[in-house]
């Protein structure tokens, strides 16, 4: 299968940041979701319900101002499902799943909500 | 005797019974038996991220094998329970042992309907339900040129959506005049017959010669599995739906056996009938509902009911449940690609299907939700501010 070959995998670090102030730093493969970084590596503070498919808004989380302008633009989809999230929505308020990791979000920093249901 | 929770099925309801448990502050031990060999996975990817080949098998699983250890669960894969004995409170397992609870939850789903012997009976016809089972159609679809999809619902179309985006020939074969007929209103069904033949997808209805192809999938519905429920003497439901029947703590006729998910017949308060429900939201909510009643902390069942498909680029989201409406109008132009279907029965909305139109469905369950009061003209009238209706 070579659609799915095994090559050295590259990775982005990004640290979450409990509510708690518990932060915990992971390398997430290139192409992952922030969410999936999260659920992977048993970071708390992320659900995932719907696994990904933007319909449940569990994987909310408070994007680092300073990496704001680095992500890909809120879409239909999420900004709909934003406005039903368990915790406060914020100006810097993302969807975990939605948000893929690329070399050049090596280093960002999320903060998770207080509840995500 | 131990006060230990044991969960049969590891599907998506199984596993979020035994994470929700957690989260409820239940410390006692917890056991959650699946009787395939992998890990608790999700279904959804595997009619339609998987299949496209855009994402491996391993991206289904719901969580690592870490997640069961950091949470004290038992897992205990690749295990069949055989036999509920409810007077000294032990299943039995297939491989011998025995497991002693002190709460029970049935969380064993469905399996696929089966199509009738005389039905193609020297073809061989493959049905998705389980991983393996996606594994192998992925692997035929790889090497196959035509295949034919018997059952024009969500499974079937989603496959259909996949086969064609990886170039086979494909012919869907739907026995109402309609695709999706069970679920959704003719204005939605038509739209998918547009989108399907617009992307190349032939479409029959009726009862036509089941069309020669490399390969021959049917996604013709699915049977609640509740034979260990029955072998144990609880009530099972009366309607043909069937299944394990649940109040509305989701507890069966036996106090401390929960059913949920694919295999519960319960009374939904957006149901006219009770009802069981095959989705994702069904299965993690009774989910979330029996580990609260289990955990003491004491409510009954009561969410909104939402479902979603995803075809080509098309994403139809549900909220409610459409059976029985009197009434179903449209917001926004179908002809736009981007509408919603709003359904009524006597005066009440009870249903709201959604294409590319997210915002509506996130709104939809709130006023699903608050039993909101909408009449059809304004649901129609674009310029009919929703929201407002919420306050």
């Amino acid at each position: 299968m070579a659609l799915f070959g095994k090559k050295p995998q590259e990775t982005a670090a990004v640290t979450y940041i409990s509510n708690a102030g518990e932060t915990r730093r992971i390398d997430v493969p290139i192409e992952d979701s922030v969410m999936e970084g999260a659920i992977k590596n048993g970071v708390e503070g992320i659900v995932a319900e719907c696994g990904g498919a933007c319909m449940c808004a569990t994987c909310h989380v408070y994007v680092d101002p300073a990496w704001l302008a680095k992500l890909k633009p809120i879409e239909d989809d999420e900004n709909a499902m934003l406005d039903s999230t368990a915790s406060e929505r914020k100006p810097n308020s993302r969807l975990g799943c939605q948000l893929r990791v690329t070399k050049e979000l090596d280093g960002l920093i999320v903060r998770t909500p207080p509840t995500q249901q | 005797m131990e006060d230990r929770v044991v969960i049969v099925g590891a599907g998506q309801g199984g596993f979020q019974a035994a994470a929700s448990l957690r989260a409820e502050g239940y410390a006692g031990p917890i056991t959650l038996i699946g009787e395939e060999p992998h890990l608790p996975y999700q279904r959804p990817p595997l009619s339609k991220e998987y299949l496209l080949g855009k994402q491996p098998i391993e991206k289904a699983d719901l969580r690592p094998r870490a997640f069961f250890e950091a949470q004290s669960i038992d897992l205990l894969t690749g295990e069949r329970v055989i036999e509920i004995d409810r007077a000294d409170h032990i299943v039995r397992l297939a491989s011998g042992g025995s497991i002693p609870y002190s709460n029970l939850v049935l969380a064993t789903g469905a399996r696929v309907r089966k199509l009738p012997a005389d039905i193609l009976s020297t073809q061989g016809v493959l049905y998705l339900r389980n991983r393996d089972d996606a594994i192998e159609i992925k692997q035929r679809l790889n090497t196959a040129r035509s295949v034919t999809i018997i059952g024009g619902g969500f499974i079937g179309l989603e496959i259909a959506a996949a086969a064609r985006a990886l170039g086979l020939r494909v012919t869907v074969v739907e026995a109402q005049p309609r695709l999706m007929p069970r679920v959704v209103a003719p204005l939605i069904s038509d739209f998918y017959r547009e989108l399907h033949s617009a992307h190349g997808v032939e479409l029959l209805f009726g009862s036509p010669p089941i069309p020669p192809a490399d390969l021959v999938v049917a996604g013709i519905g699915v049977i609640p599995n509740d034979d260990l429920a029955r072998a144990a003497g609880l009530d099972l439901a009366l309607s043909i739906c069937g299944g394990i029947t649940v109040d509305q703590y989701l507890r069966t006729t036996d106090e401390n056996i929960y059913a949920i998910g694919d295999c519960a017949e319960h009374a939904n308060p957006y149901a006219a009938d009770r009802i069981r429900l095959e989705s994702v939201q069904n299965a993690v909510d009774q989910a979330k509902c029996a580990a609260a009643n289990i955990a003491g902390r004491i409510e009954p069942y009561h969410a909104v009911p939402w479902f979603w498909t995803h075809q080509f680029d098309i994403m139809l989201q549900m909220a409610g449940l459409s059976a029985g409406a009197g009434q179903a109008v449209a917001r926004g132009d179908p002809q736009s690609g981007k509408f919603s279907v709003y359904y009524f029965k006597q005066t009440k909305l009870i249903a709201v299907d959604s294409i590319n139109r997210p915002a509506d469905h996130i709104l939809a369950r709130k006023l699903l939700a608050a039993n909101a009061n909408l009449t059809p003209a304004q649901a129609a009238d674009v310029n009919f501010d929703l929201k407002g209706t919420l306050a």
